[in-house]
């Protein structure tokens, strides 16, 4: 029971990290219609910088900090150089050109941090475990990510749903030249919308540094993930990347935990420790597939699109 | 009025007799490595123009073509692993795989449009992935070595090197012509019309799904039989060739050489290996003159220079190597005849 507890935070705690990076790929996607496979990069990016800028000041939190600073600026520009050339074209011109990204990114990272990964050591005071039930001990680093993404996930509803820059946020999204017309400063506004979702990438990435190796090319993998989420929830749609990342945060864990088990039962210890490795990493994949069919729009469908 | 022999044609013409004639430039300079690189060239090549039926004349946008890549070989290797040796049973099983995969995927993924689609082929290609990293008898992670390389009962000999590129290039003709039939068939027709518009070709009575769906396991056992033949040329399979970088390198070729054309793909691949091959030498060049120590170093970071350069062919070099030639023939052609 007290491992069931663990691995549902566990899961809780990947789910709601997966949403960071969902939620700035399907902003930047629901407005800007932009397909962006360099945000791996970005969170990549967040690594290094986190693991660099808490060497340097000797702090884990200003690390944190400007490392979550550095990739909005790193996000802004490349919004303004490159990704802005993008808009309104192909989906494919989008995947082909981020792509190249990609590819430019990782050699960058191996020319100025070399080949090696970085490790990113988790500061003493969150080194250790805390009794967050009573006689369940959990982690107090991944206490601190849960209780950090909820507060990123609340201040993202607040931004989108309560502010003017939020109004504005989703008027672009639904008309672009009508909001332009307005006079608002629409570059401007996609500009900052693409620094946010670089920046909560960022923060994802500076998140798993202690708990992963620093490492080219850690983006790849999480990036599928995180399309994942933001295809089954409903491209455009925080509430539904919220929703499909927990569950897939869940699934993931839960599966990875418990599945090979289930299967020993039901196949017999040969067949099922075989078959569990693969079956477990495809559940989310299994899971993504059977949603599409179903609602080939995702379960939250923000728009037409 | 066109010219009939427009310099387009002529540059696919030295093409075809290039890659015919390698074989004897190999021989006179004795580069074993050219016909490893170009050996590979042709089978990527291939791939690409199974991928370029579905998304250059089919507009499919499919991110897990890579997938087959990594079914037909895994399956030459499970066999030869498994003590069937014959090309003759590896062969069709590699491509009766392929199909079969290919008729499930596309039955699924082909009831959603755009991004949906993007990412439900690359969700179905990691799938693929992670079940050949699964397979530990297989060696999971590791991937899986040929003993021998597929035996054709004396017809032909594969493990010599010159009479294996000579069937990879049969093949890869053999491809294209196949992928021009088709296109200019009847089903080709109706398949470049659902791309454009599918509403219409539907209200005059063409189901779009299943010309779509015949269009998807086409390219997808054509690239199974690719898988087979890189399986053989590597004598080595492993997950990575399904991994969807992979597939994301044969989108680059296939738009790099031209989409929707005969030999954009051929011309893709070849300019991608190339690249990959020649730019670090290029750099280094490019680099001596003023910094003579780290040239040699310079030349590891080619992907520094490749990655922006295919974000500048997407924004200013839509149509291609084809495109590119198709516009200098124009103006050659426009020279001749005022």
């Amino acid at each position: 029971m007290t491992l069931f507890i663990e691995q549902c935070l566990n899961g809780l705690q990947f789910g709601l990290l997966l949403f960071l990076l969902a939620a700035g790929l399907t902003l930047v996607f629901g407005i800007m219609d932009l397909v962006n496979l360099a945000h791996g990069s970005l969170y990549m990016l967040g690594a290094y910088f986190a693991a660099t800028f808490a060497a340097w000041t000797g702090s884990f939190v200003l690390g944190a900090v400007l490392a979550i600073l550095a990739t909005l600026l790193v996000g802004m520009a490349l919004e303004v150089i490159a990704m802005r050339r993008l808009y309104g074209r192909d989906h494919l011109d989008h995947v082909l050109g981020t792509f190249g990204l990609i590819l430019f990114f990782d050699e960058l990272v191996r020319l100025i941090w070399g080949p090696g990964g970085l490790s990113l050591p988790v500061p003493p005071w969150l080194d250790r475990s805390i009794e967050i039930l009573p006689g369940i001990q959990y982690s107090a680093y991944r206490f601190a990510i849960i209780v950090v993404t909820l507060a990123v996930a609340a201040f993202l509803y607040v931004l989108v749903m309560r502010t003017r820059i939020g109004m504005l946020i989703r008027a672009g999204a639904s008309n672009r030249e009508m909001v332009g017309a307005l006079g608002v400063n629409i570059k401007l506004l996609y500009t900052l919308v693409f620094g946010l979702g670089a920046a909560l990438a960022g923060l994802a990435g500076m998140i798993q540094a202690p708990i992963l190796t620093v490492q080219i090319g850690m983006g790849e993998n999480i990036l599928i993930l995180a399309f994942v989420i933001t295809v089954i929830g409903g491209i455009g749609s925080i509430r539904g990347a919220f929703v499909a990342a927990l569950l897939v945060g869940f699934i993931d864990t839960l599966g990875r935990a418990f599945f090979p088990q289930i299967l020993v039962e039901l196949l017999g210890r040969q067949a099922g420790s075989t078959a569990a490795p693969a079956l477990s990493s495809m559940m989310i994949y299994i899971l993504m597939a059977v949603i599409l069919i179903v609602k080939p729009q995702g379960l939250f469908a923000a728009s037409s699109r | 009025m066109k010219p009939a022999l427009s310099f387009r044609h002529l540059v696919i013409a030295v093409l075809i007799v290039g890659l015919t004639l390698l074989p004897l430039y190999v021989a006179l300079t004795g580069d074993r490595f050219m016909l490893t690189l170009f050996t590979r060239i042709v089978i990527l090549a291939m791939a690409a123009v199974s991928l370029n039926l579905i998304l250059g004349y089919g507009g499919m946008m499919s991110f897990g073509h890579a997938a087959y890549l990594g079914l037909g070989g895994y399956t030459t290797a499970i066999l030869s692993f498994e003590g069937v040796h014959s090309g003759f049973v590896q062969w069709p099983a590699a491509l009766a795989v392929s199909a079969l995969f290919g008729l499930v995927v596309g039955a699924l993924s082909l009831r959603t449009r755009g991004v949906y689609f993007i990412m439900i082929t690359l969700a179905f290609a990691q799938m693929a992935y992670y079940l050949a990293s699964g397979m530990a008898r297989y060696g999971g992670d590791d991937g899986l070595s040929l003993e021998t390389r597929s035996t054709f009962a004396g017809l032909v000999n594969l493990s010599n090197k010159t009479t294996f590129y000579y069937v990879c290039l049969v093949l890869l003709f053999a491809s294209i012509l196949l992928v021009w039939r088709l296109t200019n068939s009847r089903f080709g027709m109706v398949l470049q019309g659902v791309r454009s518009n599918e509403t219409r070709m539907g209200a005059i009575g063409y189901p779009a799904f299943r010309y779509r769906l015949t269009g998807f396991v086409i390219a997808g056992t054509l690239c199974g039989l690719a898988g087979a033949l890189i399986a053989n040329h590597t004598d080595f399979v492993s997950p990575s060739m399904m991994f969807w970088t992979r597939s994301g390198d044969l989108i680059v070729m296939v738009v790099l050489g031209g989409m929707g054309t005969l030999f954009g793909p051929v011309f893709g691949a070849l300019a991608l290996l190339f690249l990959e091959q020649f730019l670090p030498h290029f750099i280094s060049f490019v680099v001596r003159p003023f910094n003579p120590a780290g040239a040699a170093k310079a030349g590891e970071y080619w992907q520094l220079v490749l990655g922006p350069l295919l974000l500048v062919i997407v924004l200013f070099a839509r149509g291609g190597i084809d495109g590119l030639l198709a516009m200098l023939s124009d103006k050659l052609g426009r020279k001749v005849r005022p």
